[in-house]
């Protein structure tokens, strides 16, 4: 006890001593040391001299500056890159009307349909006036985020159907494929799974079919998520007490109705936390798109210093990065933690019996 | 008695197997409408599964059953039409917990009778008043007391106005003091007439409603009567070991 009393104190100012260090640097390489601007050479491009004399111990910020445009969006044609930035804007809205509960209503997923219609217009255009963009020049941010949102939002449902396939009684074959499937899938890297998508798909595939290597990432992704998801909703169920589904039964509700009213509304809420955790997993794992030759967001951020005047800038565009990442699993914490605050089981408060 | 109209349920020569445990062993039985039947026995003599059979949450594997003059199959429609007329109570209570008392109550009037909402509303709150916990409607089952939990399930049931009841043990997860507040309720649902199928034992509640009572053990039905003959006359050397237990036992 005594011993704790005098450790407890000591360890705390040590954290203290070592975080203030921490900070100390972070902010002289971030702040005090760091370039701001830059002087234009002869042709009018950033004379990068004076970042390279500060590297290692002062931050060049001029480099985003100068890249964040094709980092937010890579190689989509300059001019038109306030289409993807609108798509960005729609993303955030979208995200932030799913974040108030007064907004949770059937029509909600309207607004997503609507939506997602309205990316797909602002991103290929080839309509009311917008010059067409093949996916092959999008890029950046709205890549990672459509590869996100879409897959997950296809992968959950799938993930549902595949967790009651599992539980099917008196239906073998089907509980069969279901079991294959996600055992298949997660024995395997999501890094061979996409580039099966990309090389050896189109093998197998008439030629007629030459759908895009985004489409096919997407796809490989949604396989992928929706195998990592049928088990956490498979976890819900099996943790739902047998009295449920008797129960909905004996009141002569059909498989789909007990299925819709009562047993997936309880076995969902009880997983919300591994369920976004998964969610936060795969929107990182997007990021894995890179090695198939996809322009993610990560993937710019990479090209962003590979221009010789730029290179060794990596640190700050790295920081960039993660600050987006960053906000974007925020925004799905949050929704999650919300969630579960709203839909957390009324608890057992004893009371005197009227 | 075997008046085609007059009959609530038969069974004929009904077996079921888990694996290779013979758990039903040949179940003959005819319950006329209106009747109201109390069966016990001692644990694992395959009260509850009889009882399952009814509403098909087990399934028969030889013998016939029918319901209402329907036969009990695998053919969905006649399952249906089967379980909206067979309301069931189960020893865990088996409340929705995600959904209000209320929301418990309309379910399936709403989902499986076509009810409007407002009527639906309106006949949960008649049976809510009826077992006597109209104030809680708005709460949710977990915040309810065991008894009162259990007075919802049986509301619950009514609400779709089965033509017939069953009870698995609805008073033995409750507290002692818990106890009669659910049997008053069911005497009273007894006197309206309802055919009642009741595993329990409760004695009083036995001796007071019901016209028969029958007393299983081991797949069988051992012995089967009036309660004053089965409780105070009874014959099988079994029944007497079984009343034994339980009078000196609780
Ligand atoms: N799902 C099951 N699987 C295997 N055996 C079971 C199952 N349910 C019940 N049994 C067995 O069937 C017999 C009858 O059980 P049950 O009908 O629950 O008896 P009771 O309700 O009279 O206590 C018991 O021996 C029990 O162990
Ligand atoms: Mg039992």
């Amino acid at each position: 006890m005594n011993a704790r009393r005098l450790v407890s104190p000591l360890v705390t100012l040590a954290l203290v001593l070592i975080l203030a260090d921490v900070a100390w640097h972070f902010f002289s390489w971030a702040i005090w040391h760091a370039v701001w601007t830059l002087p234009e050479n002869a042709s009018h491009a950033p004379n990068t001299d004076l970042c390279r004399a500060a590297l290692g111990h002062g931050a060049c910020w001029p480099v985003i500056k100068e890249k964040f445009r094709f980092i937010l969006f890579g190689f989509y044609p300059y001019d038109e890159q306030w289409r993807p930035a609108l798509v960005i804007l729609c993303f955030v809205v979208l995200f932030g009307l799913s974040l108030a509960p007064r907004w949770w209503r059937p029509s909600l997923l309207l607004v997503w349909v609507v939506a997602f219609a309205l990316i797909g217009v602002l991103m290929w255009g080839g309509v009311l006036g917008l010059a067409f963009v093949a996916e092959d020049q999008w890029g950046g941010l709205p890549i990672t985020l459509i590869l996100a949102t879409l897959g997950l939002a296809a992968a959950f449902p799938l993930a549902i159907l595949v967790a009651l396939a599992r539980r099917a009684e008196g239906l073998p074959v089907i509980r069969l494929l279901a079991v294959a499937y996600v055992e298949l899938i997660r024995g395997v890297p999501l890094i061979s799974l996409l580039f099966m998508s990309s090389v050896m798909l189109p093998l197998f595939l008439p030629p007629a079919w030459d759908i895009d290597k985004l489409i096919r990432a997407q796809l490989a992704f949604v396989l992928f998520a929706g195998a990592y998801l049928a088990e956490v909703v498979r976890a819900g169920l099996a943790a739902l007490p047998r009295g449920q589904y008797e129960a909905a039964a004996a009141l002569g509700l059909s498989y789909a109705q007990s299925t819709r009213l009562i047993i997936l509304p309880q076995a969902l809420r009880q997983v919300i936390p591994m369920l976004v955790n998964t969610f936060i997993g795969f929107f990182k794992d997007t990021s894995l798109v890179l090695i198939i030759g996809i322009f993610d967001l990560m993937t710019t951020g990479r090209t962003a210093t590979l221009e010789p005047a730029w290179q060794g800038f990596g640190n700050e565009v790295y920081l960039l990065l993660a600050a987006i990442y960053f906000a974007f699993c925020f925004i799905m914490a949050r929704i999650s933690r919300t969630l579960e605050r709203r839909l957390a089981a009324p608890h057992r408060n004893i009371e005197e019996p009227a | 008695m075997n008046d085609r109209a007059e009959t609530a349920i038969v069974f004929e020569d009904v077996h079921k197997w888990y694996g290779k445990v013979h758990v039903l062993r040949g179940l003959s039985l005819t319950v006329a409408r209106g009747e109201r039947l109390v069966i016990c026995g001692p644990s694992g003599s395959g009260k509850s599964t009889m009882i399952r059979c009814i509403n098909r949450l087990e399934r028969h594997e030889k013998g016939r059953i029918l319901v209402e003059n329907t036969e009990l199959s695998d053919e969905p429609r006649a399952l249906a039409a089967i379980r909206r007329e067979v309301g069931m109570v189960f020893q865990s209570f088996n409340l929705f917990p995600h959904l209000s008392v209320l929301d418990n109550c309309t379910l399936a009037p709403i989902r499986v009778r076509g009810l409007a909402r407002a009527d639906a509303e309106a006949r949960a709150m008649e049976y809510l008043k009826r077992v006597r916990i109209p104030e809680q409607a708005r709460k949710y089952p977990p915040q309810l007391s065991g008894g009162q939990q259990q007075r919802v399930a049986i509301a619950r049931a009514l609400c779709m106005q089965p033509k017939i009841m069953l009870f698995d043990e609805p008073t033995s997860a409750l507290d002692p003091e818990m106890v009669r507040e659910v049997l008053d309720v069911m005497i009273e649902l007894a006197e309206t007439g309802m055919t009642m199928l009741c595993v329990t034992h409760e004695m009083g509640f036995a001796r007071r409603v019901a016209d028969r009572v029958l007393f299983m053990d081991q797949g069988e039905i051992v012995e089967s009567g009036p309660p004053q003959d089965i409780f105070d006359r009874p014959r099988a050397a079994r029944l007497r070991v079984f009343l034994d237990q339980i009078l000196h036992h609780g």
